[in-house]
């Protein structure tokens, strides 16, 4: 059934290309025609299930850097077809809204302009959904280090009434990231313990426990 | 001269007379810590009155950074994260993450392992419903049926500790296989749980389904139609509520569901009330499939053995032959090696369809790997099914959708 939808797809619109997949049908759409293919989908080809909406970063200096990825599923015929198209520009991404066609598409994309930056033309309420408004960054982009970054506080008066100017990076320091080339597992451990003293350095104000004659 | 039987009625009248009091809308915030929010969400409502005018959700308390975390570890490191996003039943997590890297490079489980994880994922179903009935009951006022159902949960925790090790988040799955055989006479154990469990549902749900006050506050409240259903990505009980008869165990078989016999039970209105319906039916139908599982529970393999760059093998093998050794070590710390591609997968999970979308530039970690998880869709409905009921239907509307925070900010 999906090898018929892409064909009878492609003789539709011949700008439509096939797309390597391991499972099911794809293709690979020019953004500028990335409505009118889906809105053919949805209301012809009977894939009225917008299953899952998202973008792929391929990496900082990779040309074209963003592809946003639709999975679209038939409720009556149960076959996918993943639609991809590539964003334009790798700086300023962005992607026709396709919340006139699913209303659900919405959450989807203010997601995904949360997580990359790929702003939806179109879309009706595009703001923040997992972060907090104003928050500078864009975590799922590869240049984002997984220990994240340290950043201002979002709310002037809990500034004002604790003190703390920054959130910190959430992972810093460990358990998990180690900061590249500076690898050391004994200070990469979690730990909990005091670790200003210990076998080499004596606990301040104490005689070392083992004295080593020179 | 005729009497005039048009009396303009009392509302009429005061509408049309002029208030002697300034009226005006009101802002409320409903959570993100809130009995009745199920977790850190909230909701910012504006109020006429007592009606709501408009509803936000507010999402991303509890958002984690699953899908970074993912794209830094190898394929296995990940299952125990996947525990933590629909926490009420991380063994159905576990599997349909497990089958999504699965599809990946083609794998085929055994159908002994296929069996247990059939098993695993209906308990998980059982105790995810038995969960979201005592919430929901909770939320309209009839405490007991949670008593019952964490009772019944209480029992299937059991099962899972002596299968998992662990009562909650199990981490039961690997790439190819699961993480160890069932345990002697456990498989006796789990279809007497069955046995037991048929009549305490019976009893659980005769609380509940002509209970006056549980009527009053659910039917007619909440009505998603079916267009709105499948526009909004409404997925699970939610979208077989409103009459849309999808269930991927039926529609799209993975994991050998079609082997079973079982029945998807569809709502007719798409209420508070049906989806509660449709929740106690399809528990029914779990044990149904627990049973035939049980029945033709198949022997052999318990995890794919051909598939030597991705499962690790047992550690009694480990430990006494030099090959295994080296297999492990090359698994746990390169991780199972999978070939370039994409692959989207999903899974009927108990609160609708979980999908993982991986893409893998080869080798042992992901280079992308996106969940699509079905509280996120579900709860986008809010803003429209809200506006225009009571605040209390809202407590009714959002015990009735049965989400989870942990899935839905990921």
């Amino acid at each position: 059934m999906s090898a018929d939808a892409t064909s009878a797809l492609k003789a539709k619109f011949p700008q439509v290309t096939g797309r390597a997949s391991a499972d099911h049908a794809a293709v690979n759409v020019p953004i500028a025609d990335l409505v009118a293919v889906l809105q053919y989908l949805r209301t012809e080809a009977g894939f009225d299930h917008l299953a899952d909406l998202t973008a792929v970063d391929w990496a900082e200096g990779v040309s074209p850097r963003f592809t946003v990825v639709y999975h679209l599923f038939s409720t009556t015929a149960h076959g996918y077809i993943r639609v991809t198209a590539n964003c334009a520009d790798d700086t300023q991404p962005s992607a026709p809204s396709v919340v006139s066609l699913w209303a659900g598409a919405n959450w989807h994309e203010r997601e995904c302009f949360d997580m990359f930056g790929i702003t939806f033309s179109g879309h009706p309420d595009l703001r923040r959904i997992l972060m907090w408004d104003g928050y500078p960054y864009h975590p799922l982009r590869k240049e984002f280090p997984l220990a994240g970054i340290e950043t201002p506080l979002p709310d002037d008066e809990i500034t004002a009434e604790t003190g703390t100017k920054a959130i910190a990076a959430p992972m810093a320091g460990g358990p998990f990231v180690a900061s590249v080339g500076e690898m050391n597992l004994t200070e990469a451990e979690p730990r909990a313990k005091d670790e200003s003293w210990g076998e080499r350095s004596s606990q301040p104000g104490q005689t070392p426990l083992r004295q080593v004659k020179e | 001269m005729a009497t005039d039987f048009s009396f303009p009625d009392a509302a009429a009248k005061s509408a049309a007379a002029k208030p002697d009091f300034e009226t005006e809308k009101m802002s409320l915030s409903m959570g993100p810590s809130h009995p009745s929010t199920h977790g850190v969400l909230r909701l910012q409502m504006e109020l006429d009155g007592e009606i709501l005018t408009k509803c936000d959700p507010v999402i991303g308390y509890l958002h984690r950074g699953d899908e970074k975390i993912a794209e830094n570890m190898t394929y296995n490191q990940f299952v125990p994260y996947t525990d933590r996003l629909d926490y009420i039943a991380p063994l159905a997590n576990n599997m349909a993450y497990a089958i999504a890297v699965e599809r990946l490079v083609k794998l085929e489980v055994p159908a002994r392992c296929q069996a247990i994880r059939v098993i695993t994922a209906e308990m998980a179903r059982i105790s995810a419903h038995l969960l979201g009935l005592g919430a929901f009951g909770i939320d309209t006022g009839a405490w007991t049926v949670f008593m019952y159902a964490f009772e019944e949960r209480e029992k299937l925790y059991k099962l899972f500790e002596e299968l998992t090790g662990a009562r909650f988040t199990t981490s039961y799955t690997r790439i190819g296989g699961v993480s160890r055989d069932v345990p002697e006479g456990w498989t006796g154990r789990v279809n007497a749980f069955c046995d037991q469990f048929l009549p305490i549902l019976e009893e659980i749900l005769a609380l509940l389904t002509r209970n006056k006050i549980f009527m009053d506050r659910t039917v007619d409240v909440g009505v998603i139609s079916k267009a709105d259903a499948i526009a909004y990505g409404l997925t699970g009980p939610n979208l077989r509520g409103s009459g849309v008869g999808l269930d991927l165990r039926k529609d799209k078989p993975y994991s050998g569901y079609e082997q079973y016999e079982f029945d998807v039970p569809v709502g007719t209105k798409g209420d508070c009330y049906d989806r509660y319906l449709v929740r106690g039916e399809e528990m029914r139908q779990s044990v149904r499939i627990i049973k035939q599982a049980i029945a033709k529970f198949p022997g052999g393999d318990w995890y794919a053995k051909d598939a030597r760059k991705i499962f690790a093998p047992p550690k009694d093998k480990i430990l006494t032959s030099m090959e295994e050794l080296i297999q492990n070590f090359m698994i746990v710390t390169e991780g199972p090696q999978m070939p370039a591609g994409e692959v989207y997968f999903e899974a009927e999970n108990p609160k609708g369809i979980l999908g993982f979308y991986v893409v893998s530039k080869g080798g042992g970690v992901p280079w992308r790997l996106k969940i699509r998880a079905p509280s996120f869709c579900n709860l986008s409905i809010l803003p429209k099914i809200c506006v225009g009921s009571l605040v209390s239907d809202v407590v009714s509307i959002l015990g009735s959708l049965d989400f989870v925070m942990g899935e839905c900010d990921r």
